[in-house]
């Protein structure tokens, strides 16, 4: 590239567009050659919730980590932090485009992202409680990374394709968000005397959402991905690196349902609201636009 | 240092930048050459960082997710481009931790553009367009800076920016084709952005006394009038083919000078943006300072934690 012109470069050919941005962004179209068939002997109206499930999941948690940006303690953590939020928001796409094909309303991930009410969102409430401070955040992302590393495992034997491809690559993805979280984990557990008392505090704080993940919902039972089968692993690998971190493993019993139900019926905390009016915001101030 | 062999060094950097030779973090330089180059980095570096705050301000409520992805993206490189602008600011013998606390302080700055609002989500593409269209300018240059390392990182920003660039334009071009509602964003986002992304290229020539001695070293190549001048020359074509009228009644071709003329900008709002009274000076400095100073604990068990782990290890 000359300076004499520098506007060639903006007339380059799409297809170099992803070597261009520096960290990658995994624009490429992920679901190249999977075949999109609803398999015969799965109900589209359950495939649909349970896509939506994990893509709400997905979806508020990269909502979350988006809020860190020009607040992360220093810049490696700019760059880590946002690059987890657009993982989880690239799962988020394909899970949420996945739900308005499986049941045949033809919805796109944009009319789910921003045109539902909030007790149409399905996500788990640990994943929409507000930031807290920085031990707070991994504390969180160390629960939701090591659960959900651990289901899209068990996803790569799904009733549905794409599900199946979501979960192949997101397991990867996932493995780099649980080694990030374990990494801060050990080093504010194991750091100052300060620095332990907050990712204790975190892990405490945390800790009542995490059975929710566990909690299966009737629809995952009929698909047959009983999330339960998860508890058991994912508190070994917890309380692994909790110890490792010379924390002490919380106690703390499950949240309480709302008569019996919870994130996964469409029932959250009051945290939920302002996430879902700040994120809906301008897309509503224009109904019908493109962008 | 005896005479001879002070006058033999700076012999050989002349001879090295008259050559377009880089001089490498080695090589001996003049003192007055360093501490520009300091100067210019770490501003560059901050300004990637402040910059994050503006886009950042939309992040949470892009209208689409792809646009949220692509937002994000790009406040990822920019952080990326931070990071290794102070790595090159360190090959000069300065430290990040010291350049952070000289911004949050107010004793470097950061470029004028970021001391302005975001408004609506049309000034995205705005700032695509036009502030990261300027910064390609004066930053292609740079890529043939004199100092090695300063040069090197230029390449992959200027790669990087020119996306972003492109990005930006693409997003206008789809709100131009969209509704009365988001025609008018874009408007109203060009109206109030033209201006403040002429004067990042300085002040006039005559009034930029520095630029004489940072091209004689090969640091800058272009004036800053050369600079704004090319701008136009490139943007106004654009500005056409997005369907927008630029906010400039002098703006008219100049068949001999083969150029566009245009008005003069209102240099006494980039003085008062410069002297910390902009629209958005305190926010910026504020923001960054608080999440310097609420990460600290994070950072020092960073520290703590390491250092526990070499002494296990011994």
């Amino acid at each position: 590239m000359t300076d004499d012109h520098v506007y060639l470069t903006l007339a380059e050919s799409d297809h170099e567009a992803e070597a261009r941005w520096a960290y990658g962004t995994g624009f490429a179209d992920p679901l190249l050659g999977v075949d999109t068939a609803l398999a015969p002997d799965v109900d589209g109206a359950d495939l649909s919730l349970y896509c939506q499930m994990l893509g709400d999941d997905a979806l508020i948690l990269s909502q979350r980590l988006i809020e860190w940006c020009t607040r992360a303690p220093e810049l490696e953590e700019e760059v880590a932090l946002a690059n987890l939020g657009l993982d989880l928001l690239g799962q988020a796409r394909l899970l949420l485009s996945r739900a308005g094909q499986a049941d045949g309303s033809g919805r796109g991930e944009d009319d789910f992202a921003y045109w539902r009410p909030e007790h149409e969102f399905r996500n788990v409430r640990l994943v929409e409680v507000a930031n807290g401070d920085f031990a707070f955040s991994v504390a969180r992302l160390l629960l939701f990374a090591t659960a959900r590393g651990a289901l899209y495992e068990l996803l790569a034997g799904a009733p549905d394709p794409v599900l199946r491809a979501v979960a192949v690559r997101g397991a990867k993805e996932l493995a780099y968000h649980q080694e990030y979280a374990t990494a801060w984990t050990l080093r504010l557990g194991d750091g100052t005397a300060y620095s332990a008392e907050r990712m204790q505090a975190g892990l405490d704080a945390v800790w009542p959402l995490l059975d929710e993940l566990f909690t299966p919902h009737e629809v995952e039972l009929r698909l047959g991905v009983d999330p339960t089968a998860l508890r058991e692993p994912v508190l070994a690998a917890l309380a692994e690196v909790i110890t490792e971190a010379r924390l002490t493993v919380p106690t703390a019993l499950p949240l309480a349902r709302i008569g019996g139900r919870a994130g996964r019926d469409g029932v959250h905390t009051e945290a939920l609201g302002p996430l879902l009016a700040e994120f809906q915001s301008v897309a509503r101030e224009h109904p019908g636009a493109t962008w | 240092m005896v005479q001879q062999e002070q006058s033999a060094l700076e012999e050989r950097f002349d001879a090295v930048v008259a050559a377009e030779q880089r001089i490498e973090p080695r090589d001996w330089m003049p003192d007055a050459y360093r501490a520009t180059l300091v100067r210019q980095i770490a501003q560059h570096a901050h300004s990637e960082i402040i910059g994050m705050q503006p886009e950042g301000n939309w992040l949470t409520r892009a209208p689409s997710l792809r646009r949220k992805a692509i937002l994000l993206a790009k406040a990822q490189d920019e952080a990326g481009h931070g990071l290794y602008l102070y790595a090159a600011a360190e090959t000069l013998g300065v430290d990040r931790a010291e350049l952070t606390e000289k911004l949050i302080s107010g004793r470097q700055k950061y470029s004028s553009i970021f001391n302005y609002p975001t408004l609506t989500f049309a000034d995205v593409g705005v700032i695509g367009w036009l502030v990261d269209g300027a910064a390609i300018c004066n930053q292609v240059p740079l890529c043939r800076c004199s100092y090695g390392p300063y040069a090197r990182a230029m390449v992959r920003v200027c790669k990087e920016e020119s996306f972003h660039q492109r990005q930006g334009y693409e997003l206008l071009m789809t709100l131009m084709r969209g509704t009365e509602g988001q025609r008018r964003m874009v408007r109203d986002a060009v109206d109030r952005w033209w201006w403040p992304s002429l004067m990042m290229f300085g002040p006039p020539d005559g009034d930029s006394p520095n630029t004489a001695q940072s091209m004689a070293w090969r640091i800058k190549r272009h004036t800053n009038d050369e600079l704004r001048q090319r701008f136009v020359d490139m943007t106004v074509p654009q500005a056409e083919h997005l369907g927008v009228t630029l906010p400039d009644p002098a703006l008219s071709w100049n068949e001999e000078r083969g150029s566009w003329d245009f008005g003069e900008p209102d240099w006494s709002e980039l003085q008062q943006v410069i002297k910390g009274n902009g629209p958005c000076n305190a926010e910026r400095i504020d923001r960054r300072r608080a999440a310097h100073e609420d990460g600290a604990w994070v950072r020092e068990a960073a520290v703590a934690y390491a250092a526990k782990q070499e002494e296990r290890n011994v």
